[in-house]
């Protein structure tokens, strides 16, 4: 079984695959609309000096969102599903 | 004969895209700028020269998708169906940012669902291509059965195929061709709505269909959505358990987009030129450098550079109204063109330099990609008042002056943050109090008084400007949890590649904002100038204590300098603003003013720095007195409480000083709020709780402070 974890709990310049978005209705949807789908790759390029928020890539887009909103996107990490696999 | 009405074309496209400098390039130097209704959201219309006649061009908000969640993100859905007020536009022009393609055209596929006629723009045309990432502009038309243009708006490559398409589309509309696959469950859901739908076509029955359901919810700020349809979508989504229907609506978009060829090319460049800028800029050493000196230049600029022009634009005013003075024979109608009227243009005028100047500089930081770094640095530590990043530079520009602050606002999406952050910017000390403070210290304090071990004067300037900063973010903070009080409103912040402003652009904002604030702002502050002035000279019919006319006949120049001095202290004391001076008298006694503080106070509602003038006319010293004035200071050193004891003591001082740092005694702020938020109400409201927290500090400065002196 692949390994989950989420968004914000990526280290920095960790690629994963989003399995899942979650939180309140309107924001999930604004991050589905930015692309932000299952399936997806997602990169984590850094983190603001006070540890929140944090600097997104999705499809060469850069975003920014809060840990308390990145926890609910889940995601798991393309080696770890590799593991798995074998 | 029908008159033939401009064809309309509405602008739309994500944010970031370079909608604005298109738009501009169009246009040229002929936009408006007006409300659309309802909302405070602003609508740049304009005119572009096509073909020979005039096309009326809208800029419609930046926004990612059509589907909303408030009043205000619902105004480009209702801009482009035509349901604000204006008929719908006979042509959307969509302006998609070619380097971020399949996210730009996620609001292609909606215009195309939706069956409006809608042209392409690609725009970043030349940055596209130089990454090898420019798409086959044949194949995107093809997708969507739309003509599509590459173009520059930066270099204004493309532009005139871009008129030409244009041209065409509007002499035979485009009809937008897309086949999504939806699940099934979905279109039967939809299909229970298409029943409300007073559309012109089944796709556009269909499309309004999917809005709703991405839109409504129980907690959502929509506005006209009929109750039916309401309560239609409610129980398709309640009944809808263990299905996902945002995302099938959304993944079935996204699906589609990824399965078209659109001929990208594969990304040539190495590691991009914003990566290796923002490796420095958001640095924690490095960029927190760079964050405080742009933001120490900013204030700077507010602060200092504007002084020049400030002081031009006074001396030009006093000179102006000398220059009538002198020509015009004295009496009440030349003081009111002079005083009233001449002076009144003057307060208005004067503020244009800070606004032109923040404005410039927002333009640049925002044009350039560094203003969503700004927010980006600084979110954690605003987000403790409750408030985003974004909101850090109204904040800080309010030490300078709050009415530019406040009119900065507009930069933050949330009408609930606008708000919160234009009901505390007025606290910050901004550059109008700083003279009320040094007449008082100076009179106050002996020169030599230290405090600390700080000369005492420059230790009270200190401790001012802490005290402020920490009352404005303890206002933010129970706002933000009283009466501001709103849904936590989640970050989503673009951080944008950097790209170089366009001056032409920044230029044509700045003078928008201006010309905006003259018309809307000015006229108001103007007429309360007036009015002000109008309190403190009329009536006129007043008993005098001597025949100042008579001593003057035959006295020297400087003994009629003083006599025409202490007349008109006389006539302030006897004004309708000096009878209101002293009928608050019980009501400010308590902060230990008398009634000729309360004089100065009623006259520094049209600007802080008045108090001062006022103070001079009322101690008999002429109103052209300043903060230095060393006769103004003796004399008010001098000036004595009934029973003998000095009125202005260090408690005095200190409840003055924090009185003028909470109150709202500042018009121009007041009339910039009702502008910014659409209504008197939020005015009103700030003056009252201002002041009520300004009487509060006040009796608790005079009391403490009087306890420490004693």
């Amino acid at each position: 079984m692949p390994r989950m974890s989420t968004l914000a709990s990526l280290a920095v310049g960790e690629s994963a695959r989003i399995v899942a978005v979650g939180g309140e209705r309107g924001y999930r949807r604004r991050l589905l609309e930015l692309g932000f789908l299952p399936g997806t790759v997602v990169r984590l390029r850094g983190v603001a000096p006070m540890g929140d928020p944090l600097d997104v890539d999705i499809g060469g887009c850069r975003f920014s969102l809060r840990r308390a909103e990145a926890e609910a996107v889940r995601v798991a990490s393309p080696a770890l599903e590799l593991a798995a696999a074998k | 004969m029908v008159a033939q009405a401009s064809p309309r074309v509405a602008v739309a496209g994500n944010p970031n895209t370079g909608k604005t400098s298109l738009f501009n390039r169009l246009t040229g130097a002929n936009a408006r700028v007006g409300n659309y209704p309802g909302v405070t959201v602003e609508r740049e219309s304009g005119t572009w020269r096509l073909g020979g006649r005039d096309v009326e061009v809208i800029d419609v908000p930046g926004t990612y998708s059509l589907a909303a969640r408030s009043a205000e993100e619902q105004v480009a859905v209702r801009a482009l169906f035509g349901l604000d007020g204006d008929p719908r536009p006979h042509l959307v022009l969509l302006v998609v940012d070619a380097t971020q393609l399949v996210r730009n055209l996620y609001l292609a596929v909606q215009l195309a669902e939706a069956e409006l006629p809608f042209v392409i723009a690609l725009n970043l045309a030349d940055v596209a291509r130089a990454q090898g990432i420019l798409p086959d502009p044949a194949r995107v038309s093809a997708a969507f059965g739309v003509p599509c243009v590459p173009v520059s708006a930066h270099t204004g490559e493309g532009l005139p195929d871009l008129a030409r398409v244009v041209g065409e589309a509007l002499a035979k509309p485009p009809r937008p061709r897309v086949s999504l696959s939806y699940p099934a469950p979905l279109v039967a859901d939809a299909a229970r709505l298409e029943a409300f739908a007073a559309a012109s076509s089944p796709g556009e029955a269909r499309a309004l269909a999917l809005w709703h359901l991405l839109s409504v919810d129980d907690t959502d700020e929509l506005i006209d959505i009929p109750d039916a349809v309401r309560r239609e979508v409610l129980a398709i989504r309640a009944g809808a358990a263990g299905r996902d229907i945002d995302g099938e609506i959304v993944g079935t978009r996204y699906d589609w987009l990824v399965a078209q060829d659109f001929g990208v090319g594969k990304r040539v460049e190495g590691p991009a030129l914003s990566d290796r800028v923002d490796r420095v800029l958001l640095h924690p050493a490095s960029g927190g450098l760079v964050f405080l000196l742009v933001m120490a230049v900013l204030f700077q600029a507010l602060f200092s550079w504007s002084e020049p022009a400030i002081g031009a634009i006074e001396t030009a005013f006093a000179w102006v109204g000398d220059a009538v003075a002198g020509a015009l024979p004295s009496g009440i109608a030349s003081d009111l063109l002079v005083d009233g009227v001449i002076n009144g243009v003057g307060s208005v005028v004067v503020f244009l330099p800070q606004i032109m100047l923040l404005f410039f500089l927002l333009g640049f930081l925002e044009d350039s990609g560094y203003m969503a770094r700004v927010a980006f640095l600084v979110d954690r530590a605003m987000r403790s008042i409750g408030l985003h990043g974004r909101a850090f530079v109204p904040m800080l520009s309010g030490y300078a002056c709050a009415v530019p602050a406040i009119m900065a606002t507009r930069t933050l999406e949330r009408r609930r943050d606008r708000l919160l952050t234009m009901m505390v910017v007025p606290l910050m000390s901004c550059s109008a109090r700083l003279p009320v403070y040094t007449l008082v210290v100076a009179t106050v304090f002996a020169p030599g008084a230290t405090w600390l071990g700080l000369d005492a004067r420059v230790a009270v300037m200190v401790a001012m400007y802490l005290f402020t900063t920490g009352m404005a973010l303890v206002a933010a903070g129970v706002l933000g949890h009283t009466l501001l009080k709103g849904p936590r409103v989640p970050l989503l912040l673009e951080l944008p590649p950097y790209r170089m402003p366009r001056l032409a652009t920044v230029l044509r904002q700045m003078w928008m904002r201006a010309k905006t604030f003259l018309t809307e702002a000015g006229t108001t502050i103007m007429a309360v100038t007036v009015v002000l002035w109008a309190l403190l000279y009329f009536p006129r019919d007043v008993q005098l204590s001597r025949d100042y006319d008579m001593l003057r006949a035959g006295a020297s120049d400087e003994v009629a300098a003083q006599l025409s001095a202490e007349e008109s202290a006389e006539r302030l004391a006897q004004s309708y603003g000096g009878r209101m001076g002293k009928a608050i008298e019980p009501i400010i006694e308590p902060l230990g003013y008398d009634w000729k503080l309360g004089v100065g106070v009623v006259g520094a509602f049209a600007a802080r720095e008045v108090f001062v003038a006022t103070m001079g006319v009322i101690y008999g010293i002429g109103d052209d007195a300043d903060e230095a004035s060393e006769p103004l200071r003796e004399r008010m050193r001098a000036e004595r409480r009934p029973d003998g004891s000095p009125l202005w003591t260090p408690a005095v001082g200190a409840s003055l000083m924090v009185f003028f740092a909470l109150s709202a005694q500042c018009l121009s702020t007041l009339a910039v709020v009702r502008r910014e938020s659409g209504s008197w109400r939020w005015a009103a409201f700030l003056f009252a709780y201002m002041t009520a927290l300004a009487w509060v500090g006040a009796f608790v400065a005079y009391r403490v402070v009087g306890a420490l002196a004693a």
